[in-house]
């Protein structure tokens, strides 16, 4: 195992064009093959980091870097290596899922970064497999579940090997058994996972590690099986555990 | 010829009727043309018709019957997703299909979208009557067509993370080309009417 950190995130600032600051010199490293949860109250500017990552929000101050490789959205060849690295889910399957099959979905990013042909079909359908929807392949998006279409987004970014994965509520509006389901294959991927969540019983079953970005900073970091202990502390961040849910 | 092409595409007369009846209004039309117009008359049982008119008559009966038959039999014999990448083939440019390819993908989206709005509409006790209701309707519209713009954006950064650089992945296998198959059709009618020229 290499002893460069999958991501690591240095004094990050950052104002939207309208002044409003969102983020305040963010500091986090992640090791590879760690699972870290992201939390924090809405509108803590999550969304706003997760876009930092693969250089979608341009750095303003600080600096981001995958693997060693600083992020630079200026410079468009570096950027686009860095977006194979980094596989961003989001949160709505619908957005994520836009051609007319499920593998030519999940063959549009290894396409982009110039496979063909028989390799392309291989890794499409390694992909799909990871994710338990290989045959599913040639149907059409919105004749799936939201829990599969969840399940075809996770495969859509598998398929390009990233050093880390990112998932924004992963969770979100999935019925119980789907929940699980894709708990199981998230843990079953052998890669760096950064989820970005509310849903606190998830971050335990799933990231050993977990930091609150609160306020434009991350405000803590610790093991997520003491985090959870420290009601307090959590009430200050705006989290709380569900109603009889006690570690 | 499209009789033929009907039988080949393993196609129930029957849809392929009920669907042609679209054609109703336009055979309606062809039909009076005979009886107005200028220029010389011609009897035909009994009546005076003008002869310009039986003419452009026939024609539109005659386009209209081809156009709407040959559209049937590609609707009813092609998916969607084979027009589109038949359109790629055809070189139409790479942006056209795009939009075609993404419209295809968000109408079902973006009708369900207006679904959902349409039940919380009623659900507040909106009812859909009169000319007060029209405000409503074309705020709802409005909420749609954001929703849409803004979800536009969503998946375009989505598409960026994934490194897309301004080409979008072909949809169709470059090797397999059939020109000699695509080429019957044409090529049966060019025929027909260049030997009805000849006879003529």
């Amino acid at each position: 195992m290499s002893t460069i950190p999958s991501l690591k995130i240095s004094n990050l600032a950052y104002a939207y064009p309208d002044g409003h600051q969102a983020l305040y010199g963010v500091k986090l490293e992640i090791s590879k093959g760690e699972k870290v949860a992201l939390l924090g109250p809405n509108g803590a500017g999550k969304t706003t980091l997760v876009l930092h990552l693969n250089g979608i929000i341009a750095t303003q101050q600080g600096s981001v870097s995958v693997a060693g490789s600083v992020v630079d959205s200026k410079n468009k060849e570096s950027l686009k290596h860095i977006r194979e690295r980094v596989g961003i889910v989001f949160q709505d399957p619908d957005d994520q899922l836009f051609m007319p099959t499920v593998a030519e979905d999940v063959a549009f990013g290894p396409y982009n970064s110039g496979l063909r042909g028989a390799e392309l079909e291989k890794v499409t359908n390694d992909a799909l497999s990871k994710v338990g929807m290989l045959e599913y392949r040639d149907r059409p998006p919105h004749h799936l579940s939201f829990g599969q279409r969840r399940r075809v987004a996770v495969a859509t970014v598998l398929a390009m090997s990233p050093e880390i994965l990112v998932l924004d509520e992963p969770s979100s509006n999935l019925d119980p058994a789907s929940r699980r389901e894709l708990a199981e294959i998230l843990r079953s991927l052998d890669v760096t996972i950064l989820m970005v969540t509310h849903d606190l019983p998830y971050a335990l079953e799933l990231c050993e590690r977990s930091v609150i970005l609160s306020g434009g900073v991350i405000a803590v970091d610790e093991r997520t099986s003491e985090l959870f202990k420290k009601t307090e502390l959590l009430a200050s961040h705006r989290l709380e555990l569900p109603f009889g849910f006690k570690l | 010829m499209l009789l033929v092409l009907i039988r080949m595409a393993k196609l129930p007369y029957r849809t392929v009727f009920i669907r042609s009846l679209v054609e109703i209004p336009f055979v309606l039309f062809a039909l009076l043309m005979p009886f107005f117009g200028t220029g010389p008359k011609v009897q035909f049982l009994g009546l005076e018709l003008y002869e310009a008119g039986i003419w452009a008559g026939t024609g539109i009966v005659a386009k209209g019957t081809i156009g709407v038959m040959t559209a049937i039999i590609l609707s009813a014999s092609t998916s969607a997703r084979e027009i589109l990448i038949g359109l790629e083939k055809l070189r139409v440019p790479q942006p056209l299909v795009s939009i075609a390819t993404f419209m295809l993908r968000y109408l079902n989206v973006i009708n369900d979208e207006l679904g959902r709005m349409k039940i919380a509409r009623e659900s507040r006790g909106f009812e859909e009557r009169g000319l007060r209701s029209w405000r409503i309707l074309a705020q709802t519209v409005g909420a749609l067509f954001i929703r849409s713009y803004e979800r536009g954006e969503r998946v375009y950064l989505a598409m960026l993370s994934r490194g897309y650089i301004g080409a979008m992945t072909k949809l169709s296998d470059e090797k397999e080309r059939r020109l000699a198959t695509a080429l019957i059709l044409p090529a049966t009618a060019a025929l027909i009417s260049i030997s009805t020229g000849v006879l003529l």
